[in-house]
């Protein structure tokens, strides 16, 4: 007799947050979500959408209703290649692309996003690098991700990784800006911004817009 | 000086082709480059996705650079060849233009660095510059080898067209293909020449990545095309480096030169294969095959 | 009922009236306070205060206190005009008065509705009180002007709003002239194969209505004419009709298409408008075999003896007849008309501005207007559905919402696309048999049988996938997709993208203006809305009149509608055109503007600034002169006017100063 553990999937109302539409549709142009046909453009023309676990169609409904840890711990946001395609066929004008780096920003900050999935990592590292050195090094930074999530693959990626070295297309060192204190003023000046006006990191026009 | 130029972190590893043949291609036609003096990172998507200030100051430091070093000039030109500097750029560019409140805020951050942003820098992508700031007789001229006989696929990918479509058609962009022709080649016309090539998902979820770039390449082998032609280091890459792994995975061979467009407008100009970097390339298409293929051979891949 | 009664001394006897409207003006202002206020105030005789002023009893007030001379004139404060000036006026009529020695103060939308504070709301109507006295102090008796009206109607455009509505008004007895600009009547419906839901013939329920048309005793067609200019105002309009050659005399020609076999295009080398670009027609031509009149027309701009002058004319000679004219030249028509009714129809989104549905791009990609064509019996396949390479298709794609609901093209709804979407749906798969895929992102079917019919075509096997469709093009994954074309859509009930290889794709495209639309509103001097349609009076309770008094609309050049509604919208144009003709005369609310000739001095500012163009300057005397047929009482010339030579009736300097000097005795 096969296992089937029961499971049911009802949604009450009180484990939604309804000031999460608010928070994302902060965003300048945001509200246009509150638009939404569902009309499913978005999904038919974005390339990854057969992977996505929600529909970038999807994800906006679950937006306005308020399904905010779903939204969240998602793999669709991350999955998101900011191509564009969305944004640009959405007959309602919704800026989809910059809705999805909202979510992005959003799980970070609350820490809902998928732990060991390699997007967030590399985003992690990568802002880690510039931070630091205003620039990226391509190599220390696939290296330091593989080892992060996914140590096999380096080891299968490393036939490519030596024909890209010998081809000189892969910088083994740290590349950096000279001024970098520079960078690191601008950067700590811009904190104080935000910690002392923005509770978020989005632009507080409210629904008017 | 003409222009500024702004590789980009791709532009100095993995791209390194790309800056290589892109300054050789100006140098041949005259036009004077000068590097952004200390630039940094754009920030790309990943800055984007942590903090979006943040990601607006990185490129408001690079404006500020490029005014400081064209004090005289009423407008910087910067020349950015990398597709994704090139939006996170402009995107910059136009949002601390419209919004105040974040003009005024980064602004401030940069007075710490006494670095100042007045909105006058304007951002160019190499085929802009080449198709709108230059005759076409000049580039004619300019060609020593004719491609005539080569058919190539013109592959533009996403962020210079989407959303911003600033010198180009949005839904049929035509600018590289146009450039191909007045080299002699014959571009295709093809459905997927702004179809994602999965980005920085080949390294972080090579599954989506290889079957994106899988798609395009099985559609420009299909259509007898000689080489794929991009204008991105990272289009570039994932359609270049993964060919036997996808052929593999699909049961189906893409086995297909991608150049640079600015490495094929060197060959046609008669630039030498050092000066454009094509050594870099994993699939080899050199001055040799193409002469090949004009004269009726078959291309010879790898 | 309470009264203050106070014996003025001046000439002005006033009553004022203060409602209070149930509670809604009561809740907020104390109106026996104000009638007490307005009983003090100079030239009052008396104030009274009632529950419903607009009620019977509450009209008989006034009437009763002029009937026996206590006034001459009266003040209700209640609501808005809008709502009962005429109400009200027609009540010191009753009473033997003129309706225009009244005045209204608004203290309900303008005080009780919008103030919290009673004191504050008391206080400002009795400021609004004291204004709309002092100015009616200072009214005259004024006549509504009378303005004979012309009984014969204009009917501009022939498709089927425009049949209609020439048939109602003909039949009523009026002399009606129906212009087309096409060779024929008929329109769009004329090129449709069968019409939704009953799926009857389009042609079999038209042209019976087309051929009563041509019969008609009191209707004059000019088909192949367009109106080039139009003046003068409701009831007295002077159009003038310019009829373009078609090089046949309509009188003799009896269509029987010898001429076009004759002629020396062996095979038609045009693009057939009717057929849509399908097919080719020669020269000359008779657009379809129903046309009405079935009379040759031929196109100068083809024609190889217009263009070249040699050719040996076999069409005249072929003619027995003998109508082949080719000395025919453009006739001006001048006509007089009472009222004017647009009914100049729509036309359909042009597909290849959406890029990536590929139409032009990839072949067998159809608009609907086209497929209509291809399944009409008379059409270029003669009713078969074939694809470009004459084979059947074995799966057709039809697309909802093109160019609708979009920003980036048009908004709106097109309110038949997914209607006529369902019967392409049933069409074709009657006629091939092939699998149909419907994208729709919305069912909209809310007419008369159209659920129903909706059901028919679920019940009829036909694919219906709620995703809007994102792309149409040619390349393929899959061995079935090979050389076919690829759609790809969200299937968003089901929550998974699909990609759906078809032979055949149908765009259904939206319903668009015309494309001159803003140049012939403008020659007839309406407005347009914001998309282009020629704008009703009100959207809710004048869908077929218009901002210009005589002016009417049907059909779909007011907006995107489907048949049934263009016809009865066709019908309640002509009744209102009717009521409008049939009274013999228009009545004008004497709220125009005059001049005082020895004030003015013929400096002309008043003449350019007219929206309405009704000024004209007296040659004689060089002073202005008023059309108060056609003034609309704007005011733009009183206030421009240098001099004050220009004054109007009903808001005079000395009126309006009174007005405001009352508001600010009680400020």
């Amino acid at each position: 007799m096969e296992k089937w553990k029961s499971w049911r999937k009802i949604r009450y109302e009180s484990e939604l947050d309804h000031y999460f539409p608010d928070q994302i549709a902060s965003i300048p142009g945001g509200n246009k979500i509150f638009d939404c046909i569902q009309c499913g453009t978005c999904s038919g023309m974005c390339p990854i959408s057969p992977y996505m676990d929600y529909t970038p169609r999807q994800l906006i409904a679950m937006i306005r209703a308020g399904f905010k840890k779903d939204v969240l711990s998602s793999h669709t946001t991350w999955l998101c290649a900011s191509c564009y395609s969305c944004t640009v066929e959405c007959p309602k004008d919704i800026r989809l692309t910059d809705i999805m780096y909202a979510a992005k920003r959003l799980a970070i900050r609350e820490g809902v996003y998928p732990r060991r999935f390699p997007i967030p990592v590399l985003a992690a590292e990568f802002f880690k690098s510039v931070e630091s050195h205003g620039r990226s090094s391509e190599g220390r930074l696939l290296v330091r991700l593989f080892l992060k999530t996914n140590p096999l693959m380096m080891l299968k990626q490393m036939g490519l990784g030596f024909r890209l070295w010998l081809k000189g297309r892969l910088s083994a060192g740290q590349e950096s800006i000279n001024r970098k204190a520079e960078l690191r003023n601008i950067m700590q000046a811009l904190e104080k911004e935000r910690m002392v006006k923005d509770k978020t990191d989005f632009m507080p026009t409210g629904r008017e817009i | 000086m003409d222009y500024l130029y702004y590789p980009g972190c791709s532009l100095k590893s993995t791209g390194r082709a790309y800056e290589e043949s892109m300054l050789s291609v100006f140098r041949k036609l005259d036009l004077a480059v000068m590097e952004l003096e200390d630039w940094n990172c754009c920030g790309a998507t990943a800055y984007m996705s942590i903090s979006e200030l943040k990601a607006f100051a990185l490129s408001a430091r690079n404006f500020a650079l490029a005014e400081a070093q064209c004090k005289e000039l009423s407008t910087a030109e910067l020349v950015v060849p990398c597709a994704a500097c090139y939006l996170c750029l402009n995107k910059a560019r136009r949002y601390l233009d419209e919004h105040e409140e974040l003009r005024e805020k980064i602004n401030r951050a940069l007075q710490t660095a006494n670095l100042d942003y007045h909105n006058r820098t304007r951002i160019r992508h190499p085929l802009d510059v080449l198709a709108n700031d230059l005759r076409p007789e000049k580039i004619k001229d300019a060609v020593v080898h004719s491609l005539s006989g080569i058919k190539v696929a013109c592959y533009y990918g996403c962020q210079i067209v989407r959303p911003y479509a600033d010198f180009d058609d949005q839904k049929n962009p035509h600018v590289m293909d146009d450039l191909a022709r007045l080299l002699g080649a014959e571009p295709i016309s093809w459905p997927l020449k702004t179809r994602c090539c999965g980005g920085s998902l080949m390294g972080t979820a090579q599954d989506v990545g290889l079957r994106l770039s899988f798609i395009i390449l099985k559609e420009a082998v299909k259509r007898g095309c000689h080489a794929v032609i991009t204008a991105c280091p990272l289009c570039q890459f994932n359609l270049e480096c993964y060919q036997p792994k996808m052929s593999n995975l699909y049961g189906e061979s893409v086995n297909i030169p991608v150049l640079y467009f600015t490495q094929l407008m060197g060959m046609a100009f008669g630039i030498s294969e050092r000066e454009l970097g094509l050594q870099r390339n994993f699939n080899r298409l050199d001055t040799a095959s193409l002469s090949r293929i004009s004269a009726g051979g078959e291309h010879v891949g790898i | 009922m309470s009264a203050f009664e106070n014996k003025g001394n001046g000439t002005p006897k006033i009553g004022v009236y203060v409602c209070h409207c149930g509670i809604n003006i009561s809740g907020k202002v104390d109106v026996s306070e104000a009638v007490a206020f307005a009983g003090r105030l100079p030239y009052v005789t008396i104030a009274r205060e009632y529950k419903f002023m607009c009620s019977d009893p509450g009209q008989e007030l006034i009437a009763a206190d002029v009937r026996s001379g206590l006034i001459d004139r009266a003040v209700v404060a209640s609501c808005s005009p809008l709502m009962h000036e005429l109400t009200f006026r027609r009540a010191v009529t009753t009473g033997g008065g003129n309706p225009f020695m009244f005045q209204m103060a608004n203290i309900r939308e303008h005080v009780s509705w919008v103030t919290l504070d009673r004191v504050a709301g008391t206080e400002k109507a009795k400021a609004l009180i004291a204004a709309a006295v002092s100015r009616v102090a200072r009214h005259e008796p004024l006549e509504p002007t009378r303005v004979p009206v012309n009984p014969d109607v204009l009917v501009v455009g022939g498709g089927i709003a425009g049949i209609h509505a020439s048939l109602t008004l003909a039949n009523a007895g009026k002399k009606v002239y129906l212009v087309e600009r096409e060779p024929t009547i008929g329109g769009h419906m004329a090129q449709f194969d069968k019409t939704f839901p009953t799926l009857d013939c389009s042609a079999c329920i038209l042209t019976p209505k087309m051929s009563a048309v041509r019969a008609h005793p009191n209707i004059t067609l000019w088909t192949y004419s367009e109106v080039d200019a139009v003046d003068g105002y409701v009831g007295n309009f002077k159009v003038r009709v310019r009829r373009k050659p078609r090089y046949v005399n309509e009188d003799l020609c009896v269509g029987c298409s010898d001429c076009i076999e004759a002629c020396i295009f062996k095979k038609g080398k045009i693009s057939d408008e009717f057929n849509v670009g399908l097919s080719k027609r020669k020269p000359i031509y008779i657009p379809f075999p129903q046309a009405t009149p079935l009379v040759a027309v031929i196109d100068a701009e083809s024609c190889a003896h217009f263009k070249t002058g040699k050719c040996k004319k076999p069409c005249a000679d072929a003619c027995q007849p003998n109508a082949i004219n080719l000395e025919q030249t453009e006739e001006i028509k001048e006509i007089e008309v009472g009222a004017i009714i647009l009914a100049t129809g729509f036309k359909t989104f042009e597909a290849s501005r959406i890029s990536r549905y590929g139409y032009g791009k990839y072949e067998n990609i159809y608009t609907s207007l086209e497929v209509e064509r291809l399944v009409n019996a008379a059409g270029p396949t003669s009713g078969e559905i074939v694809l470009k390479n004459g084979e059947k298709p074995e799966a057709v794609g039809i697309v909802h919402c093109v160019g609708s609901r979009d920003n980036n093209t048009n908004v709106y709804c097109s309110r038949v696309c997914c209607m006529y979407s369902l019967k392409l749906a049933h069409l074709v798969k009657e006629r091939t048999g092939a699998e149909i895929y419907n994208f729709y992102i919305d069912m909209r079917t809310p007419g008369k049988g159209y659920e129903e019919f909706y059901e028919r075509l679920l019940r009829e096997g036909v694919h219906f996938i709620r995703g809007r469709v994102a792309e149409i093009s040619d390349w393929a994954m899959k061995p079935e997709e090979e050389g076919r074309i690829i759609i790809r859509a969200e299937d968003t009930l089901i929550g998974a993208v699909r990609r759906i290889p078809v032979d055949m794709v149908i765009l259904s495209v939206g319903l668009e203006p015309q494309s001159d639309a803003e140049e012939v509103r403008r020659r007839f001097n309406i407005s347009c809305s914001r998309e282009g349609w020629f704008l009703e009076r009100h959207p809710k309770l004048a869908p077929v009149s218009t901002f210009t008094d005589g002016v009417f609309l049907a059909g779909a050049c007011q907006g995107p509608k489907d048949i049934p509604d263009s016809v009865a919208q066709a019908g309640a144009a002509a009744a209102e055109a009717l009521a409008l003709v049939d009274r013999g005369f228009v009545e004008l609310e004497p709220n125009t503007a005059y001049v005082q000739e020895e004030i003015c001095s013929g400096c002309r500012t008043c003449t350019n600034l007219c929206p309405y163009n009704a000024i004209t300057i007296k040659k004689d005397k060089n002073v202005a002169e008023v059309n108060g047929a056609i003034c609309k009482g704007c005011g733009t010339c009183v206030a421009a006017c240098p001099s004050g030579a220009l004054q109007q009736n009903l808001f005079t300097d000395e009126q309006i100063y009174s007005e405001i000097r009352g508001v600010l005795s009680h400020v």
